[in-house]
């Protein structure tokens, strides 16, 4: 097998960058990862949006998901080790190396003080995170200013993902068949 | 002598024990955090209850996802280096095979008619599940003006300079120090995982 050294280091580079900005879930990671694709010109938006929509159907947290499904994407199965281990293999060395220290950190008043800034800077990253895929994906601002069929669709989606505790996997299924109907009509 | 010897059945014990809860978790990482804590403190009992609400408040102030963070320390506290490495690799390896079977089957698939249909009405999904993770965030992150401002901020920001995401995100923990310790007072944010879910109950079985 031909493997790609400056693939696999481009690779490792740009998921080991990922992983110091995944605080409170996996979503976190996707401005930048949008912007690492774009700049390696490696999967489009609306590719990158599919591996998501795949991740989150499938058990396990949706960074590691991600990564390997993007990984393999770009360069196989090769790709797809590096990217799980780049964006994974810093929680293990930070716990190996500080793990006895950790729990005073926690209670360090400044940390927690850090916190209380950074999670709503999280929460904002996030919101961005979805505007941007909104506009990527031509729901809003595309050539139709607004695509109405999808525009209720995200809607619909997410007052039943904050209202309910349905798993998103049954939004992901009933959302496919729309589109295969839509698609015949 | 005896206390440093590797003792390799636990820690094919803990490796296992990852691997088995790994592929179960639908849902995220948060999901596999209440089916962690049911195996390591009721099933195994290989740490207390306290100790693993102490984990977990631990590894929410880490970078990285949950459930690998979870899954290490965990394998720490019961077993040092090697335990860590265990849970670490239990918890990464099945996913990852699932991954890249679906990798594949995306790659074969994705030109066919009815994928492609499919993907097209799965996308708006995608940036529903986005929008509704920064909202329940913000449901218990933001807990005053200050939170509130810190996160429009953020998105103006980004709208406007997108490549700022770290300066976002360190500008927020370095205003949070600041603003902390002119106040004097501290407003702690509350904690984002439950320990105790109701669907805990469910994966317990008979119990």
């Amino acid at each position: 097998m031909n493997i790609n050294m400056n693939i696999i280091e481009s690779i490792f580079l740009a998921f080991s960058k990922l992983w110091i900005v995944i605080f409170g879930g996996g979503y976190a990671m996707l401005p930048l990862l949008q912007t690492e694709m774009q700049t390696h010109h490696w999967l489009s938006t609306s590719q990158l949006t599919d591996s998501i929509a795949v991740s989150a159907m499938a058990p396990g947290p949706i960074a590691t998901n991600t990564a390997a499904i993007v990984g393999f994407k770009i360069a196989g199965v090769w790709g797809a080790v590096v990217a799980s281990l780049a964006i994974t293999v810093p929680s293990l060395l930070l716990i190996l190396l500080v793990g006895k220290l950790l729990a005073k950190f926690q209670e360090h008043p400044n940390f927690k003080a850090a916190f209380y800034g950074l999670r709503p800077a999280i929460v904002g990253v996030i919101i961005f995170a979805a505007i941007n895929f909104a506009v990527s994906n031509n729901i809003i601002g595309g050539p139709d200013i607004l695509d109405i069929k999808s525009t209720i669709l995200m809607g619909v989606a997410f007052m039943v993902l904050i209202r309910t505790k349905l798993h998103p996997m049954y939004l992901i299924v009933t959302a496919a068949l729309i589109g295969i109907v839509f698609a015949m009509l | 002598m005896e206390k440093n010897k590797v003792d390799v059945k636990f820690i094919l014990k803990i490796f296992l024990s990852f691997f088995k809860i790994s592929p179960l978790s639908f849902g995220g990482g948060f999901a596999m955090i209440p089916i962690i804590e049911d195996e390591v403190v009721r099933k195994k009992e290989w740490v207390t209850k306290e100790q693993i609400i102490d984990i977990f408040a631990i590894i929410q102030s880490l970078p990285g996802a949950i459930a690998v963070n979870a899954a290490s320390l965990v394998g720490y506290q019961i077993a040092g280096v090697f335990g860590a490495i265990a849970a670490f690799l239990g918890v990464i390896l099945p996913t990852f095979a699932i991954m890249i079977v679906f990798g594949a089957m995306l790659i074969t698939y994705q030109h066919n008619f009815f994928v492609q249909a499919a993907l097209q009405g799965i996308r708006p999904v995608v940036v529903a599940m986005i929008a509704s993770a920064g909202y329940k965030m913000s449901k218990v992150t933001i807990v005053d003006k200050t939170c509130l401002a810190i996160t429009v901020v953020s998105i103006l920001t980004l709208l406007m300079f997108k490549s700022l995401i770290f300066v976002v995100i360190v500008s927020g923990a370095v205003f949070g120090i600041g603003i902390v310790n002119f106040r004097g007072i501290q407003k702690q944010p509350k904690s984002q995982l439950k320990v105790s879910e109701p669907s805990y109950e469910i994966s317990n079985g008979s119990k």
